[in-house]
């Protein structure tokens, strides 16, 4: 009804979007959104619980979280954790990409969806699996064990970005630049890689993210002598009930909006450069 | 050179990433599984106990009950935001893309305990509830209070595929049934409906699947006496250190959801919308 009201008065607006419409987007942006904001007033709290709203106004949890040893060896675990995973995965996934690029059939497209497989894997049944052998092998509680599980669960968002820097690149390049006599190694170094330089950040960027933020496998795999950050922050509210997570979240919450906002600009600009092509 | 030597070669830089895969995912699981069906000799025991120890099913139900909720309410709140996604101009288009994957990209644990401090005795929904006359409303240990968090994080993955086929309708297929006498709520349901049901299957799958595998969640914010799945194979893992019977139970989450997503692949791209999920960049087609 309301829509043909309009119609009459606004000529221009032959099908318009409907008023209530934008409001329950706006509904669900705020469920999106405000949720975890919730942590920032907490971080600031003077109380030794997660009494809401705090008391009083306090830096003490900021101060707690960056003087007591438990979480600041916590931090330092999970950047060595996360930067290692991030090194290995972005060059084996951006390895397997390329190849999947150039390869097609029925074999190629198996290869793709097992390494995609951990995506969908329920965290829970890996988690387990890995920590039964794991305990087997030796590798619980260990930088190896936490980055070589990490990375297998991070290789296929590396996958999935830099097949999607692939998509727009000329596999003819590679024959100019074989033809030209450079072996396979240095065509991929000199030729392929700098085009498709955006999709490897990208790929290092959420492969650090995946492992600086995974908390189940991190459960299973901890050892008194070294746990991650996300297990601390488990440990908190679990264990201790110790309001420092708030710093801790607020913390995470600022660096993986900072990250995760970074290649979006970076898309921004690329694509406008792109556009801006004649 | 022979194109054989090509075939091979090109599978060179596929090995250190399926190694990787294999020996960190692929080998674990295939050990697990053995061990669940050995004792030492071939046994399928632990399935058996698995229906007849009177705990995994009832479990099993609710977890598949809490993620059917978890799916519905996904959709509800879905699929008109990935309707108004499709109606919007382009910038308000790539806010609204962003906003999405906000809470998938957000801190597990930061996100967690944001839900305990909203749903907690004496936080702001317990404050809003009073407000409004309703006195002592606790979700914090509850699995509607697991299902809400769940619901926020599940989200992108109804939002993706509904965008991407609600954004390949063609309107003008609205407009002549409009043009036609039809009214806009006969004419959404006779015509803009049926054509997203593809969208609806791929997002409703997902989000079932991914929601049947949740521990962090009601960890933290369920009860111990209503637990889901995940929960009830942690704690037969790391407490009861039943190896045999969690692996049982392991597979069978495992077998169900790699089912039921090869399954939605088949309805509609859905590793495509975990992709864009994963990494935010969709192919619009629009």
């Amino acid at each position: 009804m309301t829509s043909q009201v309009k119609t009459r008065r606004r000529p221009v607006a032959v099908d318009p979007v409907p008023w209530w419409l934008k409001v329950f987007g706006g509904l669900v942006v705020a469920f999106f959104i405000l949720p975890t904001l919730f942590v920032i007033p907490m971080s600031f709290s003077s109380a030794t619980t997660f009494q809401f709203p705090p008391p009083g106004f306090s830096w003490r949890l900021y101060e707690n979280f960056f003087t007591n040893p438990v979480w600041l060896d916590s931090l330092g675990n999970s950047f060595l954790v996360a930067s290692l995973t991030a090194l290995l995965a972005t060059t084996v996934g951006t390895a397997a990409a390329v190849a999947l690029s150039r390869l097609d059939g029925k074999a190629a497209r198996f290869a793709r969806t097992v390494l995609m497989v951990p995506i969908v894997a329920p965290s829970i049944v890996v988690a387990v699996a890995v920590y039964i052998s794991f305990l087997g092998w030796r590798l619980t509680g260990t930088v190896g064990g936490y980055v070589l599980a990490h990375t297998a669960i991070a290789v296929p968002y590396v996958l999935v970005s830099v097949t999607g820097a692939l998509g727009g690149f000329d596999q003819r390049l590679l024959k100019a630049s074989a033809s030209l006599g450079a072996s396979p190694l240095r065509s991929f170094v000199r030729v392929t890689m700098p085009l498709i330089s955006r999709g490897i950040l990208t790929g290092a960027i959420f492969a650090f993210i995946v492992s600086f933020d995974e908390v189940v496998i991190a459960l299973f795999l901890r050892s008194p002598l070294f746990q991650t950050m996300p297990v601390q922050m488990y440990n908190s509210v679990t264990v201790e009930i110790d309001p420092t997570i708030s710093a801790a979240s607020s913390l995470m919450v600022l660096a993986v909006t900072i990250i995760f906002i970074l290649p979006q600009l970076l898309r921004g600009r690329a694509g406008r450069r792109q556009e801006r092509r004649p | 050179m022979s194109s054989n030597k090509i075939r091979w070669s090109g599978w060179l830089p596929l090995v250190p990433a399926l190694a990787l895969l294999a020996g960190v995912l692929l080998v674990p699981l295939g050990k697990t599984f053995v061990r669940s069906v050995s004792n030492p000799d071939l046994t399928l025991a632990n399935y058996e106990h698995l229906f007849t120890d009177g705990v995994t099913m009832t479990v099993l139900g609710r977890t598949a009950l809490t993620a059917a909720t978890v799916t519905v309410a996904a959709l509800l709140l879905g699929y008109p935001y990935a309707y108004l996604m499709t109606r919007v101009g382009p910038r308000a288009r790539g806010i609204l893309l962003v906003v999405v994957l906000i809470p998938f990209w957000t801190s597990v644990m930061a996100r967690n305990f944001a839900w305990i401090i909203i749903l907690q005795d004496g936080g702001p929904v317990q404050s809003a509830f009073e407000l409004i006359g309703v006195h002592d409303v606790v979700l914090y240990g509850t699995n509607a209070g697991v299902t809400i968090a769940m619901t926020q994080v599940m989200l992108p993955f109804m939002v993706l595929p509904l965008f991407s086929t609600l954004g390949s309708i063609d309107r003008k297929l609205l407009l002549a049934a409009r043009g036609l006498g039809s009214s806009p709520t006969a004419a959404f349901w006779k015509v803009f409906w049926p054509l997203s049901r593809g969208g609806v299957m791929a997002g409703v799958m997902l989000v079932f699947t991914l929601s049947l595998g949740f521990y962090v969640t009601p960890a933290l914010l369920g009860s111990p006496q209503q637990s889901l799945v995940a929960q009830l194979l942690a704690q037969r893992t790391t407490l009861l250190l039943d190896f045999a019977a969690a692996g049982a139970l392991g597979m069978v989450v495992l077998v169900i959801t790699l089912v039921l997503v090869a399954w939605a692949n088949k309805v509609g791209g859905t590793v495509s919308a975990l992709g864009v999920v994963a990494t935010g960049q969709p192919k619009e087609r629009v």
